[in-house]
């Protein structure tokens, strides 16, 4: 066989596509086979509800690297950019806060919350550097890896003896706690809390939270935009640059294996049957999927194949899209505030009291949630006058006890609204159609294992030189030819591009090296 | 808690009421829970018994698994380093397998049963990586150490002691070939391998049948010398035919704390046994990249002068003081078959290559006081106990 093909990318996730622009760039044919008839995996914009379209998974954009779209010399068309957060109170006492400021709590709770953000973001920043990196390769000469060490080892100290200390004091450590040293407002230790632990397995008192609200926070400071035609845009945005770069991208065309021959990569087949040889295989896939599912476990060696087994990847994000016939009520809410984003989070407690029932396979009674209207300042997604509600809804187990049956699906849509009816009564007035994503739907419609945010929970254990696994955490799989590029990979999920460009950078070094 | 768990005795081969009734040294030990034997009367007779008429040595303490489902073979292949699709069912490989570090776990050999069924016998317990094996594979790892019984067959009249018992076919049974036969309604299975390097066979049988066996087998062998023996004996018998034994000549990666104590494969003089052929199995990068940079140690075969058994001995590159040891010896003995001062030992390399002279510095005690000598050793390539007779298919009956 001939490779018509320097390298094929398995899955036009919006990492795929920037794994793929950047070897296109790099002068490399390339061909990317998405499963799914559109591009931009859990970055997409789809309709729902006749004339109502939506970010069917994520909808906030606030981790895109400024790397990426540099490289790409992308530039997001966004409807609305460093937008606040509003924890709903009772009675429209509400708190807002963003990067840049807080109101609606005390003094004391506002000089706080600034020190706090000072102290995050320091440690924040350093993350973020590591963000678009590969990380080092422990046990090892190469100069890259022992270099990028050396730095991660001189970050450190130079964050200062003091700063050192406590970093590493905290970044094990739970949210819940931390928050409850510094604040006294219930909804800003509420939010906060969210921040934390959206898109995860864990409570705000689970360890590691402070390290899962760093990695939200190194993505832009914390800044939250609504990209204009929702994600799906900035997913187009990425592979209009990449067919640029002469890449072609072939949709409806899910990949069921990768080839091997002798022990290395020899292309990949499609479920119709159809071979596409290439001697580089770059995966978009989760990671889980890619090495136990599209690979098998017989290519690889037994020790990694039990790692990759037991990745931690069970979802409890649920997503809630309604079809409003106009906006709902919301007391002491402002018009314009209909941009912001608002969470359910009356307090710290609430949202580790609705993720307990996730630990015993059960959804939340009274779920947080993360409310947008991306239709407010975007007519593009619903006819004119009408609105769009889309909301992230936790905790909704993947494997849930019973399985997710259509009436636990409707079940837990019902929760969801009775939970926003809380704050704003006339909801279910407004709604004309909705749709409920469980993590099983997810997992289904984007071919995500466990319909997991980060394609692997996003934990000490599963960070830096051991993300996804020790003996994969550069990208390169223990089989020759065979590359990592999605959210399962350093440095994680979340609309970043940072994994698909990382991968890129080690597919394009790997090949000057031999 | 119950009696039970607190008294947690060891466990008794099936094999035990017959082995009681010899036993005149209560000389006993444990293996991996199950008591056995050191010797039943005089481990030196015992092992000419081997040598010279047939030993019967109890295998049921032997840990057994059985491999079974539509993958077996695709697992079985990674698992060891040999290339197992050239076992065809009805044949018993000798093999090693490795952690993805390429050190050895442990080595053993694998019946081939039938397609998609085969049972691996090792030393070591290892549950734990055979299910680790597993996952991504059509297979079930069964433990069966303890519903099989097995029994040894040793040395030069084995042959005559089956054909006695009315084995039919037994004469056709080639060196690692595996056959059934039926015993008394149950079956019987047996296979020409061992531990000794001598002609004989290993019978396996369901624990009710034990005794039975043992009956049948010692009525048959009356004329033809056959005795219980014990784990003495039969270690003299490996160390002359140049087998390895795990926890002496290697220690299972996977029980080993401190870094560089494992061995290789390709340490342990096995590299007939890794097949770079093959695109996968476990440990196949870690072990191409040591041939690559060329390995750390290398498993010597010691023809030592003088006739003191030289016991962990340290091995030394020349005589003279003042100079740092090469390796150590693992497994020592006077050979009385082969009239040799023998012992396997690890050296580093690149010393020991088959030809060289090395020295083991031997430690002997007379009378309280130590004393030690330098003796000069040959690094031989062959097995030191390697008779025809081994090979012979048919065996000729003695
Ligand atoms: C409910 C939910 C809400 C979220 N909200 C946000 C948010 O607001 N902001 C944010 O930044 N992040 C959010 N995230 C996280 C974010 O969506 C993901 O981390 C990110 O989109 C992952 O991108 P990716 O390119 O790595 O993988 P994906 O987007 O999962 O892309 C992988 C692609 O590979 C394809 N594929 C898989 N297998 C095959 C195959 N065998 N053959 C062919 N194609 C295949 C899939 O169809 C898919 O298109 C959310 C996630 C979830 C689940």
């Amino acid at each position: 066989m001939t490779e018509k093909y320097d390298a094929i990318v398995i899955g036009a996730g919006h990492n795929g596509l920037v794994c793929a622009a950047l070897l296109g760039k790099a002068g490399k044919r390339v061909l990317v086979l998405e499963a799914n008839e559109g591009v931009g995996g859990a970055a997409v914009t789809r309709p729902f509800a006749d004339g109502y379209s939506v970010s069917a998974c994520a909808h906030l954009l606030y981790q895109l690297q400024p790397e990426v779209t540099k490289e790409l010399g992308l530039r997001p068309r966004l409807a609305a950019d460093n937008i606040d957060t509003i924890v709903l109170g009772d009675g429209g006492a509400h708190v807002r806060y963003s990067a840049d400021g807080i109101k609606g709590v005390g003094q004391e709770d506002a000089d706080r919350y600034r020190a706090f953000q000072k102290r995050m973001q320091r440690f924040a920043g350093l993350l973020q550097t590591y963000l678009n990196k590969a990380p080092p390769r422990l046990g090892t000469r190469d100069r890259q890896s022992l270099f990028t060490l050396a730095r991660l080892g001189l970050d450190l100290r130079m964050l200062g003896r003091e700063h050192m200390q406590e970093f590493l004091r905290v970044i094990g450590m739970n949210i819940y706690d931390e928050l409850v040293e510094n604040f006294d407002s219930p909804l800003l230790k509420g939010g906060l809390s969210v921040d934390a632990v959206l898109g995860t397995h864990l409570g705000p008192r689970s360890p590691n939270t402070i390290l899962t609200y760093l990695y939200r926070l190194a993505g832009n400071n914390g800044r939250v935009a609504v990209p204009a035609g929702g994600l799906g845009s900035v997913s187009e945005a990425i592979a209009n640059c990449a067919r640029d770069s002469g890449v072609t991208i072939r949709t409806g065309m899910p990949v069921s294996r990768i080839l091997v021959d002798n022990g290395r990569v020899a292309g990949v087949e499609t479920e119709s049957g159809e071979q596409f040889p290439s001697l580089t295989v770059v995966s978009n896939a989760d990671p889980k999927r890619t090495i136990m599912e599209l690979v098998g476990a017989r290519h690889f060696e037994t020790r990694f194949t039990h790692r990759a087994h037991h990745i931690r990847m069970r979802g409890n994000a649920a997503k809630l899209h309604l079809a409003l016939d106009g906006l709902p009520t919301f007391e002491g809410l402002d018009k314009k505030d209909y941009a912001e984003r608002m969470l359910v989070a009356p307090d710290e407690n609430y949202v580790e009291r609705s993720f307990n029932p996730a630990k015993y396979g059960e959804t939340s009674p009274e779920p947080v949630m993360e409310i947008v209207f991306p239709s407010f300042r975007d007519e593009s997604l619903a006819p004119t006058g009408k609105h769009v509600l889309s909301a992230v809804v936790q905790y909704a187990p993947y494997r849930l006890k019973g399985g997710w049956t259509d009436a636990a699906r409707e079940a837990f849509r019902q929760t969801a609204i009775r939970t926003i009816a809380r704050y704003a009564p006339d909801i279910e007035q407004r709604i004309v159609a909705s749709e409920m994503l469980t993590p099983a739907d997810i997992e289904r419609e984007f071919h995500m294992t466990g319909g997991h945010w980060h394609h692997g929970e996003l934990t000490l254990d599963q960070f830096m030189f051991v993300r996804p696994v020790a003996g994969a955490a550069q990208y390169q799989l223990p089989l020759d030819g065979l590359f990592l590029c999605g959210a399962g990979a350093h440095p994680g999920g979340g609309v970043s591009g940072a994994p698909g460009r990382n991968a890129a950078k080690a597919i394009l070094a790997r090949e000057k090296a031999s | 808690m119950s009696n039970a768990e607190v008294e947690q005795r060891m466990l008794r081969s099936p094999f035990y009421p017959r082995q009681a009734e010899l036993d005149m040294l209560s000389a006993w030990h444990g293996w991996k829970g199950y008591q056995a034997a050191d010797a039943f009367y005089c481990e030196d007779m015992e092992y000419f018994a081997i040598r010279n008429s047939t030993g019967v040595f109890d295998l049921t303490p032997m840990t057994k698994y059985r491999i079974t489902g539509t993958d077996a073979l695709e697992y079985m292949d990674r698992l060891v380093t040999r290339d197992m699709r050239k076992v065809q069912p009805g044949r018993v490989a000798y093999a090693v397998w490795c952690d993805d570090q390429g050190q050895v776990i442990d080595d053993g050999t694998i019946f081939h049963l039938r397609d998609n069924e085969y049972r691996l016998c090792s030393q070591e317990r290892h549950l734990d990586w055979l299910t680790a094996a597993a996952i991504g594979f059509d297979v079930a790892v069964t433990e069966e150490t303890a519903d099989v019984a097995g029994l040894a067959v040793q040395g030069p009249t084995s042959f005559s002691v089956l054909s006695n018992m009315g084995i039919k076919g037994i004469g056709e049974l080639k060196p690692f070939g595996l056959m059934h036969a039926d015993f008394r309604g149950s079956e019987l299975m047996i296979s020409r391998t061992g531990f000794t390097g001598d002609l004989g066979y290993e019978l396996w049988i369901e624990p009710g049948k034990a005794i039975d066996l043992w009956d049948a087998l010692f009525e048959a062998g009356k004329l033809h010398g056959i005795r219980a023996i014990g784990t003495h004996a039969l270690n003299l018998a490996r160390i002359e035919a140049g087998y390895l034994q795990a926890g002496n000549e290697f220690l299972p990666a996977d029980l080993t704390v401190r870094p560089g104590r494992t061995r290789s494969p390709l340490e342990l003089g096995l590299e007939w046994l890794v097949d770079f052929k093959k695109p996968n199995f476990n440990g196949r990068r870690a072990l191409a990249e040591e041939k690559r940079r060329g390995s750390r140690w290398r498993l010597v075969k010691l023809d030592i002068e003088g006739n003191k058994a030289a016991h962990n001995s340290y091995i030394f590159a020349k005589a003279k003081r003042n100079r740092a040891a090469i390796g150590f010896v693992t497994s020592a003995a006077w050979s009385p078959v082969c009239k040799q001062n023998i012992a396997i030992g690890t050296v580093r390399a690149p010393h020991g290559a088959v030809g060289d002279s090395v020295w083991v510095e031997v430690y002997y005690q007379r009378e309280m006081h130590w004393s030690r000598v330098m003796a000069r050793a040959t690094v031989v390539d062959k097995p030191f106990w390697f008779p025809p007779r081994r090979g012979a298919t048919p065996p000729g009956p003695y």
